[in-house]
């Protein structure tokens, strides 16, 4: 639950659901973009998800150093990335 | 463009080292993190072993899964089991253990308890089951509450009236405080929560250096982070200067998520008393729905036995906590207390300090102390 892991938004889906098609380590799912309303998310950005939620945009290079601590963290990071798949936000 | 490889340059990591190690001095200084992910970076990179013995590192409360008492578990289950409920849960809290038995049990006896990754999850079980009730076991500190906020104000827009949340969300100031007030822990200054952070920014920890004189930097979850941060740290206590600074403005900001804030305001209010698990009870230090989204309180829907439970005779998950105690301290750590059979929630949690040490921080110490560390 309290990892947060960074994704990549792929097409924005919903303006008033604030609904955002995101690539998680290959895997797209939806999550919800409102906490970032005011910051014009577009496709091609990378956000940090936690909870189904996007909690910030970060750039790339903090997505790769994320990418890499998360990996170190194994078991940890393979459950969460099981239960973005496993989630279905509408 | 950065590489990872650059960020994880052990000659940056020594050259962090020295810096603090010079600027220590003969000093002896206690700083406390209260993250479970910084938790578990420092276990995982073995930092404790990098730093001179000049600086001590304690493990705080971090986690809010640890923090919850098991009082709070009982009125869980005793939710899960009302007629027709629909429980759903974050997994991290399926093996947390109340008086008799965890959620995980009570499913294995016929409780519906489903895990879910988000609130919004449980939102979409509630419409696709409209004739029962679906309720949502909400925990975490600031980086969570608002993903709550958020599905109660999605909730009450499409009128979702079977959904309820039993909020147990808790925030980060208040225990900083109790600790800070703690006659027994004296500590030199803090590490500043990560993704709390991004969401609360860097004004709520003024109080640390304002009132109670101790600098507080905001950190980020790479190694490195964390050494800068302890540079930081000891240089402001060096100059003899006493602020909050950020560390993690990659990702940090000084005003935090405005948006998420104003959810926040708008959802919840402050419990006037709250019992943290080692802490006792913290006035104002948790959130509870405000009088708006009573409909969606699973406190005023269903009964909760509302009793206090007191851990274990033989569980010290309160100490360890509080930074009183380091994991390995704890008589039942590792024995008794092993993640597969937890006493405590510290072993339970993967952000709890002892199951970040059982899993990572061992074999670190161990060489340590055998290379005479």
């Amino acid at each position: 639950m309290c990892l947060g892991i960074p994704g990549e938004v792929v097409e924005l889906l919903d303006s008033d659901r604030h609904l955002a098609k995101v690539d998680v380590a290959g895997v797209r799912r939806n999550i919800n973009v409102g906490l970032l309303e005011d910051e014009d998310v577009a496709p091609g950005d990378w956000v940090l998800i936690h909870v189904g939620f996007a909690m910030a945009k970060i750039d790339q290079d903090e997505a790769r150093f994320a990418l890499a601590t998360l990996q170190e963290m194994g078991q940890a990071y393979a459950d969460e990335v099981q239960a973005v798949i496993g989630s279905q936000i509408v | 463009m950065r590489f990872v490889d650059e960020y994880r340059d052990p000659a940056a990591a020594r050259a962090l080292v020295a810096r603090i190690t010079e600027l220590a001095a003969d000093r002896h200084l206690k700083f406390m993190e209260i993250c479970g992910g910084h938790t578990h970076t420092i276990y995982r990179h073995g930092i404790e072993h990098l730093l001179p013995t000049s600086v001590e590192l304690v493990h705080g409360p971090g986690c809010p899964v640890c923090v919850i008492p098991m009082g709070r578990i009982d009125d869980a289950i005793a939710v899960a089991r009302a007629p027709g409920v629909i429980f759903t849960s974050f997994g991290d809290m399926m093996r947390v253990p109340g008086s008799s038995g965890s959620l995980l049990g009570a499913k294995a006896q016929g409780a519906d308890i489903r895990i879910v990754y988000s609130p919004l999850d449980a939102l979409r079980i509630a419409v696709e089951n409209p004739d029962r009730p679906v309720v949502f076991f909400a925990v975490g500190f600031e980086t969570t509450a608002p993903s709550t906020a958020a599905t109660l104000l999605r909730a009450r827009h499409d009128n979702v009236m079977n959904f309820s949340v039993f909020s147990n969300h808790v925030i980060i100031g208040p225990p900083l405080r109790a600790i800070l007030e703690s006659p027994d822990l004296s500590l030199d200054g803090f590490i500043g929560p990560g993704h709390v952070s991004t969401v609360i920014g860097q004004l709520p920890y003024r109080f640390v250096a304002e009132d109670y004189g101790k600098p507080l930097v905001t950190a980020g979850f790479e190694p490195l982070d964390i050494l800068q941060a302890i540079a930081m740290l000891v240089a402001q206590i060096s100059e003899g200067r006493c602020c909050v600074e950020n560390q993690y403005t990659r990702c940090v900001s000084e005003g935090g998520n405005p948006r998420a804030l104003a959810m926040l305001d708008e959802v919840f209010e402050l419990r006037p008393t709250f019992e943290w698990r080692g802490l006792g009870f913290i006035p104002e230090s948790a959130l509870k729905l405000k009088a708006g989204f009573a409909p969606f309180d699973a406190e005023l829907r269903f009964a909760v036995p509302g009793v206090r439970v007191e851990d274990p005779k033989a569980c010290q998950c309160g100490e360890v906590l509080r930074g009183a105690l380091k994991p390995w301290e704890c008589k039942v750590f590792g024995t008794a207390c092993a993640p597969e059979t937890p006493i405590g929630t510290c072993m339970v949690s993967a952000e709890g300090a002892c199951a970040a040490y059982y899993n990572f921080g061992r074999l670190h110490r161990e060489v340590a102390v055998t290379m005479g560390g």
